[in-house]
């Protein structure tokens, strides 16, 4: 399996970062960066972390099930997360999450067909001060209500979000 | 740091070497902390949280099995707040277990079960639905029933490091974790089911046994495998003669609780509903049941008049029967029949061993000795494969004494995983070892295991080089089966009495070995006791009278024959067998089949029947009598081996004086999956998808070196 140039360079990196004999400790990054090139976590990329990073596919399965952030399918080109954690959940991250599944039409981890949005329900993002929080890919927003939540997707659909203030 | 330490558990003053673990310093002291995951053999794991304990001076509870004592220590292991402890683990142990006990092949036998009795709470808190999920078939042998599963990841551990597997694994997270097989849905590995035997509660369990019996049902039966010579002791838990499993939890004997898939379920042709039952004797052309009576008088009859004429006999003994069994055959054979025409399927050049090895002491290693070598080579086996138990024990070395493994093979075996492996083509394994000689002779001590491609001179010539290496050098000479060793021993060989005394010495001629009493035109007689040597060559002489003792008739060598004694097979006998490593042990009657008698009884039943005097006849007597006569066996301890243990036999004084024949060695080539002709009638060996495997596999394709390439390769240097 092939990466960009930038990607096989920062594998390169990652794997001298370790004591010798400690190459495992790369999957968890190296899935992580792969994913956002390759889209999810393929079969394929499993093998090939499997191989670099001198581990079983087995072991590489096990840490995928373990981390709710590496994804088997694909997303949508946002991936949108809401946190319904316990400081979020007291201050309408719940709500939040229902009328998102609701506009969107979208349950846990599922994608619009065009593949533009997907949502998930998450844990804790740290973004406890400035509940309630959703993060769009890598980017935070804080304090978010309904009326916000939608005009934020709305600008994903029109291509706004991202180039002006939201 | 002081050492020994000393510490206080429940107010008794103890102590222990350094580095200790508080769980086992207490269980010396016959404290018992209770855990699941802590598993004498295997990492620590700290997974169960049932071993918490309270120390003074420490805020929160610890957890006994990952903390080595420390001087000074003040524990208390049954304080209010550590039964409280325990209590609340066992409560959320059980917050998503079924407790379908009633319906639960580990009921009776279940650790969780017997936790929650001694220390768990009668009633839980809980009142939210028991998340449920399916249970799973990953193998023939393999279920998994996740809700009952308490995550101890002692089959994770177990297959990866004792096996060297790694087929197991953890999906998900939280209370959705459980158990994964490394395909997905289905496991491909050894089906050894260590895992299924080691798992504390019901979660794994095996395709054999499941919703068969209760376990107070059975008896519990310690006798040896009958499949490879390794010698593993089985447990078999029999329910009116029928055998409902086999393990061997109790770690009793020298291989402690490993088995492979043959050991632990490969009992099953016992069962097989080909057995035979009833004598048959061949009257116009087809074999009919008949009486033993019968039977016995009809073969007495021809053996005493082919005797009375001078003709030729044609002995042929097995490398599965006991060595009562064995010594008795040849007996019967060298002065009742008066022949030397005796011998059996070689599958490895014992004797050349012998000899090259007489007058030494301490060259012959012990099965232990695995265990405790500093370093080993194997030359020219594929371990895992041929002998499981043996390739176990060297990784269980490496593991925990941290013995370095040397493998020079034709093909990628799994020492090279963590020794080191040298590729040399078949006949060129000398010059592979000339170039292991520098780092060998810097090794403390050395023991070397061999295949049968190392036979006659080549066998000379190896203990010429463990000679050269000047470091004290043990051997290991890897036959086949179940008792070859024993054959070997007990003088089944055409030049050979027991003890290997050539025959000479007793005033007989050597006789004809099986290939040439196979291609004797002139054979009166041949009798088969418990081998197939028909599959491999035909009979020559078309009107020999050809008598069999056999277990199933559809072998090649039982449908040729004009009598045949349906024979007991070797979980239904008692007497001794000798493995690989010439360690003696004792096989104990468990299961029954209706209608077959010992081969032991078969040849003293035709003695009488020909009014001739073998004496001993009782496996007991003939143990008595080859512990007086057999060189080797002289000096066996009997309340050892009456007693389930092994205890090796001791090398011969002098020369062994034979025609050595490398040619007939053959060596089985048996896989894990598969068991000679025996092998065949085990449904469930052959129901894997790995079966029938195949030797030097290799599931990363590396090259298995072709004879004719030339090629020496290190693929592995540790």
């Amino acid at each position: 399996m092939t990466f960009s140039p930038e990607l096989e360079a920062r594998f390169a990196k990652l794997l001298k970062s370790y004591p010798p004999g400690r190459t495992r400790s790369a999957v968890v990054p190296m899935l992580l960066y792969a994913q956002d090139e390759v889209g999810c976590v393929s079969q394929e990329l499993i093998e090939e972390v499997a191989r670099r990073c001198g581990v079983t596919t087995l072991q590489v399965d096990e840490v995928i099930g373990y981390y709710s952030m590496l994804h088997r399918k694909p997303l949508g080109k946002y991936h949108v997360q809401v946190c319904t954690n316990i400081a979020c959940q007291a201050l309408g991250g719940e709500e939040l999450y229902e009328h998102a599944s609701r506009t969107l039409g979208l349950g846990n981890k599922e994608a619009t067909p065009d593949g533009l949005i997907s949502l998930e329900e998450v844990e804790c993002m740290g973004a406890c001060s400035w509940a309630p929080a959703i993060q769009i890919n890598y980017d935070f927003h804080h304090l978010v209500t309904p009326e916000r939540f939608d005009r934020l997707i709305e600008a994903l659909r029109d291509g706004s979000y991202g180039k002006k203030a939201s | 740091m002081a050492d020994p330490v000393k510490f206080m558990v429940d107010g008794q003053h103890l102590q222990a070497p350094a580095g200790t673990l508080l769980i086992n310093a207490a269980k010396e002291a016959g404290i018992a902390i209770p855990a699941f995951c802590y598993y004498d053999g295997i990492s620590l794991q700290a997974a169960c949280r049932m071993c918490l304990v309270e120390v003074e001076k420490t805020p929160k509870l610890q957890v006994a099995c990952t903390l080595p004592v420390a001087e000074g220590m003040v524990v208390h292991t049954d304080s209010p707040q550590v039964r409280k402890a325990r209590k609340g683990t066992l409560e959320f142990l059980l917050t998503n277990h079924p407790l379908d006990c009633p319906v639960c092949d580990k009921g009776g036998e279940c650790e969780l079960q017997d936790m929650v009795f001694r220390y768990g709470a009668g009633e839980s808190r809980y009142r939210e639905t028991k998340l449920h999920v399916d249970e799973k078939q990953w193998s023939p042998i393999v279920f998994y029933d996740a809700p009952r599963c308490i995550l101890c990841y002692r089959c994770v551990r177990i297959c990866g490091e004792g096996l060297g597997v790694a087929a197991l694994g953890i999906g998900n997270r939280g209370a959705a974790a459980e158990i994964v097989p490394n395909k997905g849905d289905h496991l491909e590995c050894d089906e050894c089911g260590a895992c299924i035997d080691i798992c504390p509660v019901g979660a794994l369990t095996s395709g054999t046994y499941r919703y068969k019996t209760r376990p107070w049902e059975m008896e519990h039966v310690g006798t040896i495998c009958t499949h490879c010579s390794d010698g593993c002791k089985t447990t078999l838990g029999v329910r009116n003669g029928d055998i409902m499993r086999a393990n061997n939890r109790d770690r009793s004997g020298v291989n402690d609780e490993f088995l492979c898939v043959k050991g632990r379920y490969a009992f099953d042709f016992n069962e097989n509903p080909d057995r035979l039952t009833a004598p048959l004797v061949r009257t116009n052309g087809e074999l009919k049941p008949v009486s033993w009576a019968i039977a016995l008088a009809t073969v007495a009859k021809k053996f005493s008049e082919v005797k009375a004429k001078g003709g030729t006999f044609g002995v042929i003994g097995s490398n599965h029967t006991s060595n009562e069994e064995n010594y008795l055959l040849q007996k019967f054979a060298r002065q009742v029949l008066g022949t030397s025409n005796i011998d059996h399927h070689r599958t490895g050049d014992v004797a050349t061993l012998l000899d090259a090895l007489s007058g030494r002491t301490n060259a012959l290693a012990a099965t232990a000795d695995l265990y405790t070598t500093k370093a080993a080579l194997v030359v020219d086996s594929d371990l895992a494969q041929e002998h499981p138990f043996l390739a176990y024990q060297l990784r269980a070395n490496w593991r925990h004494h941290k013995a370095r493994v040397y493998a020079v093979t034709p093909g990628p075996v799994r020492e090279d995983n963590y020794g080191t492996g040298v590729r040399a083509e078949p006949g060129r394994e000398f010059e592979a070892l000339d170039g292991l000689r520098s780092k060998l002779a810097a090794e403390p001590e050395l023991l070397i295991l061999f295949g049968a491609a190392v036979k006659g001179e080549a066998i000379r010539q190896l203990v010429a080089f463990g000679d050269s290496l000047g470091i004290p050098v043990k051997y290991v000479c890897l036959v086949d089966y179940s008792n070859s060793r024993g054959a070997s021993d007990m003088g089944v060989l055409p030049d050979l009495l027991p003890g290997y005394h050539h025959v000479s010495e007793a005033g007989l001629e050597p006789g004809m070995n099986c290939d040439q009493i196979l291609s004797a035109p002139n054979l009166d007689v041949l009798w088969v006791v418990g081998a197939n040597p028909l599959a491999r060559q035909p009979l020559a002489a078309a009107n020999a009278f050809v008598v069999v003792n056999e277990m199933f008739l559809s072998t090649e060598t039982a449908r040729r024959a004009d009598v045949v004694f349906p024979a007991m097979s070797a979980y239904e006998k008692n007497g001794t067998v000798t493995n690989v490593c010439g360690d003696v042990q004792k096989l104990t009657k468990g299961a029954k089949t209706m209608g077959t008698k010992s081969d032991l009884d078969i040849i003293a039943l035709l003695a009488k029947e020909m009014r001739a005097d073998l004496g001993a006849t009782t496996p007991e007597q003939v143990f008595e009598e080859i512990r007086t006569a057999v060189p080797g066996y002289q000096k066996l301890p009997f309340g050892v081996i009456e007693t389930g243990g092994a205890a090796a036999t001791s090398p011969l004084n002098g020369r062994v004086q034979f025609d050595p024949r490398p040619e007939l060695i053959r060596p089985a080539g048996n896989t894990l999956f598969t068991s000679g002709t025996l092998g065949r009638f085990s449904p469930m060996l052959n129901s894997v998808i790995e079966s029938p495997g195949a030797l030097y596999h290799d599931p990363h394709h590396r090259p298995f070196i072709e004879k004719g390439s030339g090629q020496i390769v290190t693929v592995q240097d540790k």
